[in-house]
């Protein structure tokens, strides 16, 4: 058995925390005009369409169904008219499906339980419980947006031991998360708790960096007083973590928490783990114990050039232009040239303001020209820095000098498929160099060539 | 609204830079250079400027007029080079010795290779080992540090020249004279060596103060350990065995330690990102490599020291040591 660390062994940045909406408590965002909802909004393939033009539709109502195995289900957010269907750019200006909602009222379909009060009693049966995760479209919030149903279903022949919940909210400025811990720490465990059954393991540890002791001190004083209603919630601990980011990689995370690491090219289930996010506990709870399907998610709307008193957290509800939110908030900040949809670390630059959020939006952040602004590159003086801030153990000169001559055996061999894209490496190369932005490109050449081998 | 700035993540960047690395290497070696020239006064004033003119403007004219590229100056790399170079020359060193020795580091030993980062051997030792091959009478006259007056030309004595206590050692030795008796002839004294050295270059002329500046590049996180505390390791274990078992013809470690730029050498210049492995265990294994060298130079070699050649050698297996020695990868025990 590996010896059990409070962080992860390889790697890892420690870049300023700036959390500065934490005091900031949840609010709920006022509504457009109009709702714009993605169909693509989950990992896998973008959802059907089930509505047409015209149709009225109230919250929580179905108006996209699943395409295959990997995909989600998609529920109106607003209650109205749908008044399109159709391709519309998202926030890197690509078009993708959306269903074009106006807003009318806010009246809720039928069966969503609306009340704060706690359900804290779990479904007996596992199955009635993944199936009302799948109804609800409830996917991963940390990031990834996979779909949650896929992921507690291990595949035949594999098992988990052991469930872990990311509360380690690593990247800077986010604080959504961190908020939930706070304001919902009982819903999170309740959620917990029905993961913890679907899987049937004995053990489950939410990770939450120590950057955040009341977020720790509220969870556990949630779960003193769950652990006294029945066994449903024994096993689950609280596990203080040492900052570091990427802590709230999956790959990372197990590692932290149980010293285990998942093989190359492996997933989680694997190292007989399953990770999962605080927000996602969240939207599992509400799923299962109040039949309300994943549309509305908690963001930040934070950054240094935003007045302390526009800096919020914001209840939204999927498929809200981000202009909007800016908006709400106040306005474009003096001095903003960036704005990212998620972390500054592997959030995405936002192109097109009219985009629309997602249900695994987590902030809207505002970076000034001093901060965001690339350095022109200069000659890499072989520091090693890329080595040491890797969290896979990979050396990101040698990929990009590799990848600059396309040969791909060597970057295979170099395990430039393992690469989580987390930045680190351009984050601390002294002399700018876009380690990333190359080992991006080079390792989606790698995947492709390993994906075209037939499997054995 | 203006237009927004798009790109890819990650959308923040540590604030270290190269050129505020190389700030960090120059703060470091700040201590020394000082001390040196308190106490070798103008003669000293005159190498470090020959270098630093003379290594800055060969970078300059070289970009400007034959690369023709933008110039690189700023990055502070060269004058990291001409810094290190004016403390590894003797006080004696004639400033035409310098300036050669300078034009020779960045015109070949940097510029051919391609410029910062792709040199092979560190411009500074290669330029020292150049000049020791090419002007050995004027490289090896050693001064002895002067009175603070006698440096700054206040009082008309003569500086002190003589060999380096590695130099008399070696002629002692050879002469067929047992280390107690050239140590009590020559008055050597470690806490003597540890703060104002007896003689060698302007830059070991205080232990103390190269100590201070490895301190510093430790506490900036600008080096990591590994190298340094390999060569120091070899060299005291090579040595502690040697003096052990003949103690009157094998020097101890504290001798190995403090004399012939093993200080200079494993913290300032066997570190040289450029030149050095990539990853923990090839530093170790390149240290290792530098200490055996040099101790196998400096005991049974024709040359009284060691370190010069022991790093040039090491720089020239350093790709070598890259092929062999990789980052332990996540999942793949």
């Amino acid at each position: 058995m590996a010896q059990i660390r409070n962080t992860f062994t390889i790697g890892g940045i420690h870049p300023a925390d700036c959390k500065l909406s934490k005091d900031c408590a949840i609010e709920v965002l006022p509504l457009p005009e109009k709702v714009y909802v993605s169909m693509a909004q989950h990992l896998g393939a973008p959802a059907t369409p089930i509505v047409a033009v015209g149709d009225s539709v109230k919250v929580g109502q179905v108006i996209a169904q699943p395409t295959g195995f990997i995909s989600a289900f998609v529920h109106s957010p607003v209650s109205g008219t749908v008044k399109s269907i159709g391709p519309r750019p998202d926030l890197a200006g690509n078009k993708v499906n959306h269903i074009e909602i106006e807003v009318e009222g806010d009246e809720w379909a039928e069966g969503i339980d609306l009340s704060s009060e706690l359900v804290s009693t779990l479904p007996e049966d596992n199955a009635v419980i993944v199936e009302r995760i799948k109804a609800a479209g409830v996917v991963g919030l940390g990031g990834a947006t996979f779909p949650t149903h896929v992921k507690l279903c291990p595949p035949p022949g594999k098992t988990a031991d052991i469930l872990i919940i990311n509360g380690s909210e690593c990247e800077p400025y986010l604080t959504s998360d961190y908020r939930i811990m706070l304001e919902r720490s009982s819903e999170i465990l309740v959620g917990v708790a029905l993961m913890k059954k679907v899987l049937g393991v004995k053990q489950c540890v939410i990770g939450v960096e120590d950057n955040k002791p009341r977020a720790i001190e509220s969870l556990n004083e949630s779960l003193s007083a769950l652990q006294t209603l029945g066994e449903a919630y024994q096993g689950i601990e609280i596990r203080p973590l040492l900052k570091k980011y990427p802590q709230g990689g999956e790959k990372q995370l197990i590692d932290a928490v149980t010293g285990r690491q998942v093989p190359s090219m492996g997933l989680p289930i694997d190292a007989g783990a399953v990770v999962q996010n605080v927000g996602t506990a969240l939207a599992v709870y509400e799923a299962v114990q109040k039949n309300k399907p994943l549309i509305s998610n908690v963001l930040s709307v934070t950054g240094d050039c935003l007045p302390e008193s526009c800096q919020h957290n914001y209840q939204y509800r999927i498929g809200i232009p981000y202009r909007h939110i800016i908006e709400c908030a106040g306005g474009m900040p003096e001095g903003a040239v960036k704005v990212i949809s998620g972390g500054p670390m592997m959030g995405k630059a936002i192109a097109n303001l009219d985009a629309t959020t997602q249900k695994g939006t987590s902030a809207v952040l505002f970076l000034t020209e001093e901060q965001t602004r690339r350095k022109s590159e200069s000659a890499c003086i072989r520091c090693g820095r890329c080595l040491d801030a890797c969290p896979m153990g990979l050396e990101p000169y040698l990929l990009k000098k590799l990848a600059d001559v396309s040969d791909y055996a060597a970057l295979e061999e170099n395990a430039i498929q393992d690469c989580i894209e987390c930045g680190c490496c351009l984050y601390s190369c002294p002399a700018y160099i876009p380690l990333l932005d190359i080992i991006r490109g080079a390792k989606a050449d790698v995947m492709k060539i390993i994906k075209s081998r037939p499997r054995e | 609204m203006s237009q927004l700035v798009v790109s890819p993540a990650p959308h923040l960047h540590a604030p270290s830079s190269t050129r505020s690395i190389m700030r960090d290497v120059l703060i470091a070696l700040a201590p020394a250079t000082l001390v040196s020239l308190i106490f070798y006064g103008w003669a000293e004033l005159l190498l470090l400027t020959s270098c630093v003119v003379s290594c800055l403007l060969t970078e300059y004219l070289i970009t400007r007029f034959l690369l023709k590229k933008s110039c690189t100056l700023s990055d502070g790399s060269a004058a990291v080079t001409a810094v290190l170079l004016a403390l590894n020359l003797p006080a004696s060193c004639p400033w035409w010795v310098a300036v050669i020795g300078s034009v020779f580091a960045i015109a070949v030993v940097k510029m051919t290779f391609g410029g910062l980062g792709q040199n092979i051997f560190n411009p500074a030792i290669a330029a020292r080992v150049f000049l020791l091959v090419s002007f050995p009478s004027q490289m090896t006259q050693w001064t002895a540090p002067a009175s603070l007056s006698q440096a700054w030309g206040f009082s008309s004595v003569d500086a002190v020249s003589g060999a380096t206590p590695l130099g008399l050692v070696s002629e002692g030795l050879r002469s067929g004279q047992s280390l107690e008796q050239i140590f009590s002839e020559h008055n050597f004294s470690y806490a003597q060596m540890l703060f104002v050295n007896m003689g060698g270059s302007v830059g070991e002329i205080s232990a103390a103060a190269l100590l201070l500046g490895f301190a510093y590049l430790l506490v900036r996180k600008v080096i990591k350990p590994y190298t340094t505390l390999a060569i120091w390791t070899t060299i005291i274990g090579i040595s502690m065995i040697f003096s052990m078992m003949n103690p009157s013809s094998y020097t101890d470690p504290m001798f190995n330690m403090l004399t012939g730029g093993v200080l200079m050498g494993s913290i300032f210049m066997a570190t040289d990102y450029v030149t050095s492995p990539m990853t923990r265990n090839g530093c170790i294994i390149y240290g290792f490599g530098i200490g055996l060298q040099t101790m196998l130079i400096r005991y049974f070699g024709a040359y009284p020291e060691g370190m010069s050649f022991a790093i040039l050698l090491m720089n020239a297996c350093v790709p070598l040591i890259n092929k062999m020695c990789h980052q332990t990868k996540y999942g793949r025990k």
